[in-house]
C-alpha cells in the first residue's frame, strides 16, 4: 500500500514570536520551528498500519522551504521510506493554495491513502485535508481519533459533541488525524542513523496563484498587569464592578 | 516545572550536524517524558530506576558509539551529546551509560574475541545485561596500578582472590568486568553473576549519586573459566582506555549538568521579587548568571573540540584530562552559584540543583581526580612525571 503523510514546519506553539518588518508575517529569528504536532500522529499511524499490514512504503512530503527538510528528516527517523520537499523557498501559503500544490505533485506519484493533522498550529485554518480530498475526489474523513484498515476498507472514529461516531469507506481517501489517535514515537538513534541514506527529493512546488491575500499579522494586546486585593470583599466588588463577570 | 531551555550562548548549535541535533533532541525529550518526572522520587529514596534500561537500550543509547553487534554506531560528538542530555537529568544516569558502553561494552569490543563479543554485546545493547567495571580498590583509587586483586591460572580456569571497592552497578550486574594482576601484570577478565566466589555489597548512606548504584566486589577464590579472560588487554593500559572513554563521555555530561541549573537559576532570578523587583535586575545576581554562561559556553566549545579531535583520530588521552577535569570543575562552580541565587529554596529537592551539586561531587572525584587530571596534562606539557 502506497502511503503519503503530510507534514508540515511550525514555530513551536511556545516560542515568543515577533512580526516581522512587513507586518504580514512572523520574524523567523529565535523562533523554534518544529513539525506540526498534529502531523506526527498521522506519521505514527502511517507507521502503524505498514506494520500491521506487513508491507507498504510511507512517503513523506512537506511543502516549504529547504530548512523544512528537518521536519522530514525526523519523519524518515521515525520510520518513513522516502521524503519529498515541494519547495518552494519557504513562503506562507493559504490551505487552499497548499492544497492545489500537493494535488498537482500527487498526480505524480501513487498512493491510496493520504494522511495529515487536523489543523497546522500556526495558522490553525484547518482547510487542506477536506480541500486535498475535494481535489483529488477522494473519501475524507476529518479529526480521526482511531483508525483502522480491513484491506482497502478503513474505518474510523471521530469524537463529536457527546459521542463518537464511526465512519467506513474503501480507498482512497484522504484522513485528518486528532489528538488522541496515538502515541508518536521518538525516533530511535538507529532510525537516525537510518535516515541518513534514505532518498529525499527536492521538487519544485507547482507555482498557483494565491487564493488568500495575507494583508497582516498582529500580536494579541498585551494584559494588563494583575492586582491584589485584600479582602474577598473587595475581590467580589471587583469581579462585579469593574470586570462585570457576576 | 517548565520544559528545560539548553543555553546556546554562541549559537553552538550551528557546529553540530542535523543528525547531531537529532540524536540529542531524541534524548532529551526523554529525559523530559520519562526520566524528570521519577528522579527527585529515586534521588530521596536512594535507588536506581532501572526499569528504564531497556528503554535505554531500546533508544540505542547503550554502547551507541561502537559498531556492529546491535550497536548504534554513532559518531563521538553524537555519543557525547547524549551524555549531556541524560547528565542534565542526573549524573547516576550518565553514570549508568558511561559503565555500560565505555566501560564494560567498550572492553569487550576492543579486546574480546568474537565468541565473547556475540555473547554478551548483543544483550547489553538491547538493556537485557547489565555490567559493572572493577578497578579501584578500598586502598588503590588514584594509583590502580597497586590493585591486590589477583588471578592465578589453575589450568582450566582462573582462581580470583581480592576485593574492588565504589563499584558502579555492582550489585545490579550480571557480569563485572574486573582488573587483576597475573604474575604482576594486569590483566581483564570478566566474572558472570552467580559465579561460586563472588559476591557484591551495597555501599549506603552516600549524599552523591544517590539514584546510582554503588557497590564492593569480593572475590574469594572464585573460579572463572579461562574464556572469560579478554586477551587482547595487557596491562594497565587496558582498564586505562576504557577510562579514557568514559572520561571522554564525562567532558560532555557534565556540561549537561552545568546547563540545568543554569536554566534553573535564570528562570528563578527572573521571577522572585525581592525589595519589590526580580531580583534578575540586581548586578550581582547577574554576574552570577554571566559567569554561569561564560563557562558553560567555554565547556560547551571544549567539548565540541574533544569530539571533533577523536572524529578526526587526533584525540590524545591527556586531550581528555583537559576537558574532563575543567567541565566537572566548571560544572561544579555552577551548581554552588545556582544554589546562592535559588537562596533557601535552593536546598531543598523541589528544585534540582542541589541534588546536581552532591552528583558533581563523585564525577569530580572518579575517573581520575581533579587534581590527577592536573597531574596528566602537566606531563603532557612539561615532560615530567609527577608521580613516577
Ligand atoms: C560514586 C562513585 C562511583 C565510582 N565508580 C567506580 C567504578 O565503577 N569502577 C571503579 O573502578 N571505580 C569507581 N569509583 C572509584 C573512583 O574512580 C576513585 O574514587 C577515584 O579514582 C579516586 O580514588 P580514591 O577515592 O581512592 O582517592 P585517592 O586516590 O585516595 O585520592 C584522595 C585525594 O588525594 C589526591 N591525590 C592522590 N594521589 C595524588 C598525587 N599523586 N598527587 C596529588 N594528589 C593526589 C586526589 O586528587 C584526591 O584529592 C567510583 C567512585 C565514586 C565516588
Amino acid at each position: 500500500m502506497e502511503i503519503i503523510v503530510c507534514v508540515k514546519r511550525v514555530p513551536a506553539t511556545d516560542s515568543k514570536v515577533k512580526i516581522a518588518a512587513d507586518g504580514r508575517g512572523l520574524d523567523p529569528a529565535g523562533v523554534e520551528f518544529l513539525m506540526n504536532p498534529y502531523d506526527e500522529y498521522a506519521m505514527e499511524q502511517a507507521i502503524q498500519l505498514r506494520e500491521k499490514a506487513g508491507a507498504g512504503t510511507i512517503t513523506v512530503v512537506s511543502l516549504g522551504g529547504a530548512d523544512a527538510q528537518k521536519e522530514l528528516r525526523q519523519c524518515l527517523a521515525m520510520g518513513a521510506d522516502k521524503a519529498v520537499l515541494l519547495d518552494d523557498g519557504g513562503k506562507p501559503n493559504d490551505g487552499c493554495s497548499t492544497a492545489r500544490i500537493v494535488a498537482a505533485w500527487l498526480k505524480t506519484v501513487p498512493h491510496e491513502l493520504v494522511l495529515c493533522g487536523r489543523q497546522a498550529v500556526d495558522n490553525d485554518e484547518g482547510q487542506f485535508p477536506s480541500r486535498l480530498a475535494t481535489l483529488l475526489g477522494f473519501a475524507c474523513a476529518t479529526e480521526v481519533v482511531a483508525l483502522t484498515l480491513d484491506g482497502k476498507v478503513f474505518r474510523a472514529e471521530r469524537d463529536i459533541e457527546g459521542g463518537r461516531e464511526v465512519v467506513a469507506c474503501p480507498l482512497p481517501a484522504v484522513i485528518s488525524c486528532n489528538k488522541g489517535l496515538n502515541e508518536p514515537r521518538s525516533p530511535s538513534l538507529k532510525g537516525i542513523m537510518a535516515a541518513k541514506k534514505k532518498p529525499l527529493d527536492t521538487v519544485a512546488a507547482t507555482a498557483v496563484e494565491p487564493a488568500l491575500e495575507f494583508v497582516s499579522l498582529m500580536l494579541p494586546p498585551e494584559k494588563p498587569p494583575g492586582r491584589i486585593v485584600g479582602s474577598v470583599q473587595e475581590l467580589v466588588a471587583a469581579l462585579r464592578n469593574e470586570a462585570k463577570v457576576i | 516545572m517548565s520544559q528545560f531551555k539548553a543555553a546556546d550562548f554562541y549559537q553552538i548549535d550551528d557546529l553540530f550536524t542535523e543528525e547531531e541535533r537529532m540524536i540529542r533532541d531524541t534524548i532529551r525529550d526523554w529525559v523530559d517524558d520519562k526520566f524528570m518526572p521519577i528522579i527527585e522520587e529515586h534521588n530521596r529514596s536512594a535507588t536506581f530506576p532501572r526499569h528504564l534500561v531497556p528503554q535505554l537500550g531500546e533508544l540505542g543509547v547503550l554502547g551507541a558509539s561502537l559498531h556492529g553487534h546491535g550497536c548504534a554506531g554513532l559518531s563521538p560528538v553524537a555519543y557525547g551529546l547524549i551524555l549531556q542530555e541524560l547528565e542534565r537529568g542526573d549524573s547516576g544516569l550518565r553514570s549508568f551509560v558511561s559503565v555500560q558502553g565505555s566501560l564494560c561494552m567498550f572492553p569487550i569490543h576492543a579486546y574480546g574475541t568474537e565468541e565473547q563479543k556475540q555473547k554478551w554485546l548483543p544483550g547489553m545493547a538491547a538493556g537485557k545485561l547489565i555490567g559493572c567495571f572493577g578497578l579501584t580498590e578500598a586502598d588503590f583509587g588514584s594509583n590502580p596500578s597497586g590493585m591486590l586483586t589477583r588471578m592465578e591460572d589453575k589450568g582450566d580456569h582462573y582462581l580470583l582472590n581480592g576485593s574492588k571497592y565504589w563499584i558502579t552497578n555492582g550489585c545490579i550486574a550480571d557480569l563485572a568486568i574486573v582488573a587483576a594482576k597475573e604474575d604482576g601484570e594486569v590483566k581483564m577478565i570478566v566474572v558472570e553473576k552467580g559465579t561460586p566466589g563472588y559476591s557484591t555489597n551495597t555501599i549506603k548512606n552516600k549524599f552523591s549519586l544517590r539514584a546510582s548504584v554503588t557497590s564492593e566486589l569480593i572475590f574469594q577464590d572464585c573460579k572463572v573459566p579461562k574464556r572469560n579472560v579478554l586477551p587482547g588487554a595487557i596491562g594497565i593500559k587496558g582498564p586505562l582506555s576504557c577510562l579514557n572513554q568514559a572520561r571522554f563521555g564525562i567532558a560532555f555530561g557534565t556540561v549537561g549538568s552545568a546547563m540545568a541549573v543554569y536554566d534553573e537559576a535564570l528562570r528563578y532570578s527572573q521571577n522572585r521579587i525581592m525589595f519589590d523587583r526580580p531580583i534578575a535586575r540586581f548586578q550581582l545576581v547577574q554576574n552570577k548568571l554571566v559567569w554561569m554562561v561564560n563557562e558553560i559556553t567555554k565547556g560547551q566549545l571544549l567539548a565540541w573540540r574533544l569530539g571533533r579531535l577523536k572524529e578526526m583520530g587526533k584525540l590524545h588521552h591527556s586531550h581528555v584530562s583537559l576537558a574532563k577535569r575543567n567541565n566537572c570543575w566548571m560544572a561544579l562552580e555552577c551548581c554552588r552559584l545556582a544554589r546562592d541565587v535559588l537562596g533557601a529554596n535552593g536546598i531543598t529537592d523541589e528544585y534540582q540543583t542541589m541534588r546536581h551539586m552532591c552528583n558533581l561531587e563523585s564525577v569530580i572525584t572518579y575517573e581520575g581526580t581533579h587534581d590527577i587530571h592536573a597531574l596528566i596534562v602537566g606531563r603532557e606539557i612539561t615532560g615530567e612525571s609527577a608521580v613516577t
